[in-house]
């Protein structure tokens, strides 16, 4: 099972500290939002992903389990 | 001899979690305003701002807990909960009591932050704001080493650590909403 992160850009107050727990999978721009990396999170990051959604501090982060594109009908 | 250790305990319970809820005010503000440096990233204050709250909840329980155990005061489960129950030191005991009462909420709204949502959470955590002075005056109204030297020096330290992050967090505040007036204005481009 593929985990992605979502974002809810109108909480996001541009703390950044998701960038510092997770940069492989989230960079900032020049404001200190966050851009998040396209597709599903690498197996071996799933906890620092999780940690990542935890730390923000306006929860404007979400780890969702996302179903496999091709198994959407 | 016994007697005597609970005694001792309570005490250093209380100056310690005085100490931890300083520090955990302290970090709470500094993740407020979003200080970092290049030693120091953000989410550390963050996580070190969780993790010594909970922390402080192992140090305020045994605080209370051998506070009531201890037959020399024989406080009573009453005196420990309710505030201004206690028939000792009453005005003192109520003012910890409802200082626990007010830390406990922040604390336990922060774990169900995820369920209670943000509104929530964020309005239930001013309170800490009331927890740590009542806390202080508590300390500072019946501990028993609150007038000694080394105490003053303690309780004298954490309210000036508090004084100043507040004052900090009101600049930073004032200063962002003045870039953001002007931001609003629109008679300066801040970048081309
Ligand atoms: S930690 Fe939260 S508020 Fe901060 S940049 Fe990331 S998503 Fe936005």
């Amino acid at each position: 099972m593929a985990h992605v992160i979502t974002i809810d850009r109108i909480r996001c107050d541009g703390y950044g500290m998701c960038a510092e727990l997770l940069p492989e999978m989230i960079e900032l721009d020049d404001w200190g939002y966050p851009i998040l990396r396209a597709g599903p999170i690498p197996h071996q990051l799933v906890s620092h992903a999780r940690r990542a959604v935890d730390v923000c501090p306006v929860l404007a982060l979400r780890l969702r389990t996302a179903v496999p594109a091709n198994a959407r009908s | 001899m016994s007697d005597q250790l609970l005694w001792f305990t309570t005490r250093g319970a209380g100056i310690v979690s005085l100490i931890l809820l300083t520090a955990v005010v302290c970090l709470g503000i500094t993740t407020a305003i979003r200080w970092q440096s290049s030693e120091w990233p953000r989410f550390l204050t963050a996580q070190l701002h969780r993790n010594i709250a909970l922390l402080s909840v192992a140090f305020v329980a045994v605080h209370v807990v051998t506070s009531v155990i201890d037959p020399f005061t024989s406080l009573g489960w009453a005196a420990a909960l309710i505030p201004f129950s206690s028939y000792y030191r009453t005005i003192w005991l109520g003012l910890g009591v409802i200082s626990m009462e007010l830390t406990l909420a922040v604390i336990v709204t922060s774990l169900l932050r995820d369920r209670i949502g943000r509104r929530v959470w964020r309005t239930v955590h001013w309170l800490s704001y009331a927890a740590w002075p009542l806390g202080v005056v508590h300390g500072f109204g019946t501990g028993s080493d609150a007038t000694a030297v080394w105490m003053l020096a303690i309780q004298g330290g954490c309210v000036l650590a508090v004084g100043l992050c507040v004052i900090w967090r009101l600049e930073t505040d004032r200063s962002a909403r003045r870039r953001a007036e002007i931001d609003a204005r629109g008679d300066v481009v801040p970048w081309v």
